[in-house]
């Protein structure tokens, strides 16, 4: 049986473990990893990247049926569905190529198989075949991800009940989908689908969509989705699923306000009911890593309370971002080679949804700066009052600033509309790099941009917005 | 006429001090004497007062930033003046640098320092975000010796916060909610004090470069507390044992003056009169007050200037005078029931004595066995400057003078 031994073992090769894997090695630490199924993990290959390009089909579509508003003539736009499924797995594969160039390039080893924790410092590694290694490590870096949420009314089947797996790859459009579910996974589906041309429900046990985002937001976006013809239903419960015919019949309980029920028929249910962490098989009954809600209990620097073993991304605990994921990857390598890089604090963690329109924000809403006992000063600016935004025909949405009125502190930012994804960036820098809102309002944003927008909304929050 | 105030030399040969806040703000009116601004040197915290009464017009140095002795802090307007006379004098007061630098183009050094703006210091630039210069502004703390998190050392927010919270709720703060690992130790880290980081320095530098030696001595108390009780028995402010001890070490100081000297490199500094500098305990340090020709002041006199300055010590409010220089250094611990120590030198002087407790213990005497009162006292010794033999004669004069009281109160 071979033994090798490495300074740092990453379990998992999404964007949390590829990236802690190239740390490590750029640090010059002996460095393997571990991949079941394909480098770049959900994200790379069943997630973000996959959906953003059915997410730019549904875009084009939508520019093209809109052109006769911009003087551009064209005939009808056809949805060809297969041909952006065939699309969207080629950015995908692209991408898996990468990571493994990335992997080769920076030296580390990768293994493919199963991983199992088997005491201080050793792992085995299954393969498809059943052949297994056991490889030595003094640092073990847990970053198995997380998968969707079953619901036990929906068994999932793959054909009539989906996870973002199969929605991924639909065999053929859907006439009536149902999502469960209106996070950003549930929201991003609805807007493509809806765009292809399904008509699309979404329910949700919250009293809003987008339950993480500014109520503001929530309500321009629930707004924007009806526009479009999806069917918005919030505080509602699912109690029974049944099928009648060729279709599923779901009963919902209302909850608050008016008691009663809701009755949906759907040929699909997409359930995006939230995510469990991969924390099953892994050999963790062996050490004293704590398990709580299916995630593992780690402290400020990604140590678990096992000596030497470490978790970081979805397995870790919310919010399940790949950029979350990425920043702890780093953090903890540098953390294990004695740098001393700060703790990820979750109010400067970026959290984007890129439906239609888009939403993007950072920090604190309004109403938990509020409720953390901040005073605030509050700034907000519609994109239709910006220059650019009137001549992209992209009124839709608005930017919104919460500050700290005693010290000036960006305590959170706040956008729906177009591209705004690409913009919020600017204020996680401004966040980090801890400015207050004077550097903000003496920075010069160039113009025409719809960025302007987030200016002047820091402007308004002190009353001297200038365009409104 | 407007006029620019600059960073005083609070302590001799200083630098640079640090503006750790201001008291006033631009804008008010201020009459002569008022307080407008507190420094921070290495030891203490000494205020800033206006020398005319006028309008501050301009604060040029944000609070927390460490300042170069003599650069320019704040523009005082006489009454009636206005913003305009702030720009005038400005530049007049750049325009005044420039040509004394035109000519000297080869010296790079004195260029850059005659670019320098009024508000910027020529000297490492303090690396803060936005935030934590406001933080720290509204909060009165000093920027310049906080450690910082951030990149390249930069101070930000949660510096702040650590910094200004106490280090006992430091450490909770910094406590992970996560289980905390097996094996691992947490702990929190507190930024440095000015303070803390010189005692750091001078203590390092006295003990790895002072060829210390030590010797011991038991004096006998008895006759000492005896008068102590007699003395305090009728008076409204009672002496302490330590008051003696000064008083003691002044005594011994004049009659073996060899031992009242200082190392420097080029010459041995032979002291003039016996200035007793007096370890005090602050809560932020260590700092060591000093009883000035105490070998011409009497016991009740020293007794009292000491009770002043420790006071004034532990509330901060010392002036550098009052602290720095100094002869000879008394250390004593007996308060706290130590029994014996070794003190490390305070440079230039020579020694520091370390005072123990005064205990009941068996002594011989005259081939008997009694009981005794003694206290062990410990002096620590600068080689290169005193001998062992004239050290050991300045400690019998010193065991004299604390075992008959009453060459001390003449």
């Amino acid at each position: 049986m071979a033994q090798e031994t490495f300074d740092l073992l990453v379990i998992g090769g999404g964007p949390g473990g590829y990236v802690a894997a190239i740390r490590a090695a750029q640090l010059g630490m002996k460095t393997a990893l571990v991949e079941k199924a394909q480098l770049g993990g959900v994200c790379l290959n069943w997630g973000c990247i996959p959906t953003k390009a059915l997410l730019r089909s549904a875009d084009v579509l939508r520019l093209v049926r809109g052109a006769a508003q911009f003087g551009v003539k064209a005939a009808e736009p056809q949805a060809d569905l297969a041909a952006m499924v065939a699309r969207s797995r080629a950015v995908a594969a692209q991408l898996n190529k990468g990571v493994t160039h990335l992997m080769k390039k920076n030296g580390v080893k990768v293994f493919t198989g199963h991983a199992r924790l088997q005491g201080a410092g050793v792992v085995s590694v299954t393969g498809a075949d059943g052949a297994a290694q056991v490889l030595r490590a003094k640092h073990i870096v847990l970053a198995t991800g997380a998968r969707a949420r079953q619901l036990p009314q929906l068994p999932g089947d793959g054909k009539t009940v989906w996870t973002y797996r199969e929605a991924l790859t639909p065999p053929a459009l859907p006439k009536r989908l149902l999502i469960v579910g209106a996070g950003a996974i549930g929201i991003e589906f609805a807007s493509f689908y809806r765009a292809v041309g399904a008509e699309v429900a979404v329910v949700e046990m919250a009293p809003r969509i987008l339950p993480l985002e500014d109520e503001e937001i929530s309500a321009q976006v629930a707004a924007s989705l009806k526009q479009d013809g999806i069917q918005v239903h919030t505080q509602v419960a699912l109690e029974q699923a049944t099928r009648a015919g060729d279709a599923w019949q779901l009963t919902l309980r209302q909850q608050g306000g008016p008691q009663g029920t809701l009755q949906l028929q759907a040929d699909v249910v997409l359930v995006a009911a939230g995510i469990v962490g991969n924390v099953e098989d892994l050999g963790l009954d062996k050490t004293r890593v704590q398990v709580e809600k299916t995630h593992i209990v780690t402290d400020a620097q990604c140590r678990t309370a096992e000596p030497g073993v470490y978790a970081i991304g979805d397995v870790a605990g919310p919010p399940w971002l790949a950029h979350k994921a990425s920043h702890e990857g780093v953090m903890c390598v540098e953390h294990i080679a004695g740098l001393a890089p700060h703790a990820l604090d979750p109010r400067r963690v970026p959290a984007c949804t890129y439906s239609h329109p888009q939403v993007a924000s950072v920090g604190l809403n309004e109403a938990q700066a509020r409720a953390a006992g901040h005073k605030v000063k509050v700034g907000k600016f519609p994109f239709g009052a910006n220059g650019k935004a009137i001549a992209m025909g992209a009124t839709t949405g608005f930017a919104k600033v919460v500050f700290d009125a005693g010290s000036g502190e960006l305590l959170g930012a706040h956008m729906v509309g177009d591209e705004v994804t690409e913009m919020i960036q600017g204020f996680a820098i401004a966040q980090t790099l801890e400015t207050t809102e004077a550097d903000l309002m003496a920075t010069i944003i160039p113009h025409p941009t719809m960025s302007e927008s987030m200016h002047e909304a820091v402007l308004a929050a002190y009353g001297r917005a200038l365009h409104i | 006429m407007a006029t620019l105030l600059r960073m005083p030399e609070v302590a001799a040969n200083s630098t640079h001090a640090t503006l750790s806040a201001w008291t006033r703000q631009e804008g008010d009116t201020v009459a002569a004497g008022d307080c407008l601004a507190e420094i921070e040197t290495d030891k203490a915290v000494v205020e800033f007062n206006a020398e005319s009464a006028g309008v501050l017009g301009r604060l040029l140095v944000q609070a927390g930033q460490e300042v170069e002795v003599g650069a320019p802090i704040a523009v005082l307007l006489a009454q009636g003046e206005a913003a305009a006379d702030v720009e005038a004098l400005l530049q007049a007061a750049g325009a005044a640098a420039a040509p004394m630098a035109a000519p000297v183009q080869q010296s790079a050094a004195v260029v850059s320092a005659a670019a320098t703006t009024a508000a910027s210091d020529a000297g490492e630039r303090l690396r803060a975000s936005p935030l934590a210069r406001r933080l720290a502004a509204q909060r009165g703390m000093a920027l310049a010796g906080l450690a910082g998190s951030g990149p390249n050392g930069r101070i930000v927010k949660i510096d702040i916060e650590r910094a200004s919270s106490q280090p006992a709720a430091a450490v909770p703060a910094a406590a992970v909610s996560a289980p905390a690992p097996a094996g691992s130790v947490g702990y929190a880290e507190v930024p440095h004090s000015n303070m803390r980081r010189t005692i750091a320095k001078r203590l390092a530098e006295s003990k790895s470069t002072i060829p210390h030696f030590y010797l011991s001595v038991d004096c006998r108390m008895e006759r000492l507390l005896a008068l102590r009780a007699e003395i305090n028995a009728g008076a409204s402010r009672k002496i302490s044992v330590n008051d003696f001890i000064v008083r003691a070490v002044a005594v011994a100081l004049r009659e073996v003056p060899q031992a009242n000297v200082g190392w420097t490199d080029s010459a041995m500094r032979q002291y003039q009169q016996a200035d007793i500098a007096v370890a005090v305990s602050t809560d932020t340090g260590l700092i060591t007050p000093i009883v000035r020709a105490a070998d011409g002041k009497t016991l009740s006199q020293i007794s009292a200037e000491i009770a002043d300055l420790a006071a004034r010590a532990r509330a901060g409010q010392l002036r550098p005078e009052e602290y720095q220089g100094g002869s000879f250094s008394v250390s004593n611990l007996g308060m706290y029931g130590v029994g014996e120590f070794a003190a490390i030198i305070n440079p230039p002087q020579a020694a520091i004595l370390a005072v123990g407790a005064s205990r009941q213990q068996p002594v011989v005497e005259g081939g008997e066995l009694k009981v005794g009162t003694v206290m062990r006292c410990t002096l620590s010794v600068d080689h290169r400057a005193i001998d062992g033999a004239l050290a050991a004669q300045w400690l019998a004069a010193f065991q004299r003078a604390i075992e008959s009281p009453l060459s001390i109160l003449v």
